[in-house]
């Protein structure tokens, strides 16, 4: 599984220019309650490489909200004899290692996990990746340490996808969970929106305006193809995949009004699904491929509403003072985030089907178009800071939120991918 | 700039007319020419060309026809009454030439998402189509689309900002 990662990963850096190091800066704002303290010590070999491989894992760990890193202050232990377990009282895990750089330029990396407070070792492996990938093979150490210290699938090895808009130029970006190592999909003159992930992570349906209007495409990431899906008069537009990828709920203003239809990822089978007078979009699947969601002005103000795929009477989900927008089921299934618009400020909210209740994440401000982590724990969103659009993430409990500067323009319209 | 198209396109548009029907062109013409002739003289006497008595109403920057953008409050579709004259105006040159075509482009402000924004500016840009519909211009003569809060014209996050980029354009 990891290597076929690997090999795709290459393919798509062949396919697309990379665009180096433009993320520069990360702010990290906040703390966890309940955080596990971990060590994460250099590993030996790592300045003979571009990236610091335990700067990446403290990172990444970091952002998750779940851990507090303890600094290993100069003692850099690298294998299990070193270590001197008096020394790490203050952390509960502790991870050495040491990486390589082999002659055809792979990168490998062993290290292990230990439990300090068990004095014993609670993981050992090698993670290796292609191309002096250095990146990619921390994010997979930290992955690793997540899973066995939180018992939830790390996220770290997934990518995000986004739009950058700097001055006349979109561009439409692939990048590692963090921001990182980005990859252009498209670049053009003409407004890009709504990427949307396959769920296998092999195909990216969007927006495009290239032709004049606003039409639905879908292309592969590995090879240079793409599909238009809908190109009717007026908009064409948010695109979702089904859960088993073979369909996509897209919104058409081709009847009227604009209205959500379902449609084969060839373009094939269209079948209208609402029938308002109303906005009716931004449609998006339950994991269990029975349910939509979606953003209607129907009854007056914008809300969230819910329909059966198979079609039926839709129920409206969100109520209260302002508008509601972009919702996106949960990993899980049991709620969904949306963007919350109220006195001016745009919210990133999640409210729990059970309950009803909607649930502020952010503190307010220009916070648009939230996404899950596939493991339900972060999400990413578009903001705003320093008068630029930005990509930010937040832990699902709020605790813990990431600011990536990206080096020109604005980001937008970002999406967290799917595990491969 | 937006000028220089309308101007372009006006000439390609005469040169289709002359290499296509030269006798019939000089006998059609005089027809719409007193509506727009009665202001023509003032505003351009020397420079008029002798070909052409016929100056295109477009053309002429007293025209209401160079009002060319509809505007809305927030989170509104419906064409406001002060703009209704415009519309109106436009409706009535479409349908006296039938051989012109208009692509009405709806915006948006920022506030909403970019989604629900798209799909307002589309209904702001068939609003406008349906009152030219009524006002006589047809349908293959229209083309409405959206550009939701992708195209700003003004890029600032304030009201100032907001209210020119909420409108419809009425481009030829």
């Amino acid at each position: 599984m990891f290597k076929m990662l690997r090999g795709v990963f290459g393919v798509l850096c062949l396919a697309h220019a990379a665009l180096a190091h433009a993320v520069l800066n990360i702010e990290i704002i906040g703390a966890g309650e309940h955080q596990i303290p971990v060590a994460i010590v250099p590993f030996a070999g790592d300045a003979q490489l571009a990236q610091a491989i335990n700067e990446v894992v403290s990172s990444d760990l970091q952002r998750s909200g779940l851990f507090r890193l303890v600094d290993p202050a100069g003692k850099a232990p690298h294998e299990p004899g070193e270590v001197n377990y008096a020394d790490w009282q203050g952390a509960d895990g502790l991870a050495i290692g040491s990486v390589e750089q082999q002659a055809n330029g792979r990168i490998e990396a062993r290290f292990r996990l230990l439990d300090v407070v068990k004095r014993s070792e609670l993981m050992g492996q090698a993670v290796s990746a292609a191309d002096g990938q250095v990146r990619a093979v921390a994010h997979r150490v930290a992955d690793l340490i997540y899973e066995k210290l939180t018992g939830d699938q790390g996220v770290f090895s997934t990518r995000i996808a986004y739009v950058n808009r700097h001055g006349q130029q979109y561009r439409l970006i692939v990048a590692d969970s963090d921001g990182y190592n980005e990859q252009i999909v498209l670049t053009q003159n003409d407004p890009i929106m709504s990427p949307a992930w396959s769920p296998d992570g092999s195909h990216l349906a969007y927006v495009s305006f290239e032709s004049g209007h606003a039409v639905v495409y879908v292309q592969s990431l590995y090879i240079n193809q793409r599909k238009v899906v809908a190109n009717f008069p007026g908009s064409n537009s948010a695109p979702a995949w089904s859960p088993d990828g073979k369909q996509l709920a897209i919104v058409l203003s081709r009847d009227g009004s604009s209205q959500i239809y379902l449609v084969r990822a060839d373009g094939s089978g269209l079948k209208r699904l609402t029938f308002s007078e109303a906005i009716d979009t931004e449609p998006n699947f339950s994991p269990d491929g029975q349910f939509l969601l979606f953003a209607s002005d129907r009854g007056g103000s914008v809300q969230i509403y819910r329909m059966p795929v198979e079609g039926g009477l839709a129920q409206r989900l969100t109520f209260g003072g302002g508008a509601n927008f972009s919702p996106r089921h949960s990993p899980d299934g049991s709620g969904f985030v949306f963007a919350h618009l109220n006195n001016g400020k745009f919210y990133i909210a999640s409210q729990d089907f059970q309950t009803g209740q909607m649930q502020l994440i952010t503190d307010g401000g220009w916070e648009k178009k939230p996404s899950y982590a596939p493991n339900g724990k972060l999400i990413l969103f578009a903001s705003e800071a320093r008068g630029r659009g930005i990509l930010a993430t937040v832990s699902s409990d709020g605790r813990v939120r990431q600011h990536m500067f990206t080096q020109n323009g604005d980001a937008r319209e970002p999406v967290w991918g799917p595990h491969l | 700039m937006k000028k220089l198209i309308v101007s372009i396109v006006l000439v390609n548009l005469l040169a289709a007319c002359a290499s296509k029907k030269p006798p019939e062109s000089a006998a059609e013409a005089p027809k719409p020419a007193p509506v727009a002739a009665r202001e023509e003289p003032r505003a351009e006497p020397a420079p008029a060309p002798v070909a052409r008595t016929e100056v295109d109403p477009l053309n002429d920057p007293n025209s209401i026809l160079a009002k060319r953008s509809t505007y809305y409050p927030f989170d509104v579709s419906v064409v406001q009454e002060e703009d209704k004259p415009v519309v109106q105006a436009h409706a009535k040159y479409l349908s006296e030439h039938a051989n012109r075509n208009v692509r009405l482009e709806g915006n948006c402000d920022e506030r909403g998402s970019t989604e629900y924004n798209l799909a307002l500016g589309q209904r702001r840009a068939d609003g406008v189509k349906k009152m030219l519909q009524l006002g006589g211009a047809k349908a293959g003569q229209l083309e409405s689309v959206s550009y939701g809060e992708e195209k700003p014209r003004a890029s600032g996050h304030d009201e100032a900002s907001w209210a020119q980029n909420r409108r419809t354009d009425i481009k030829y």
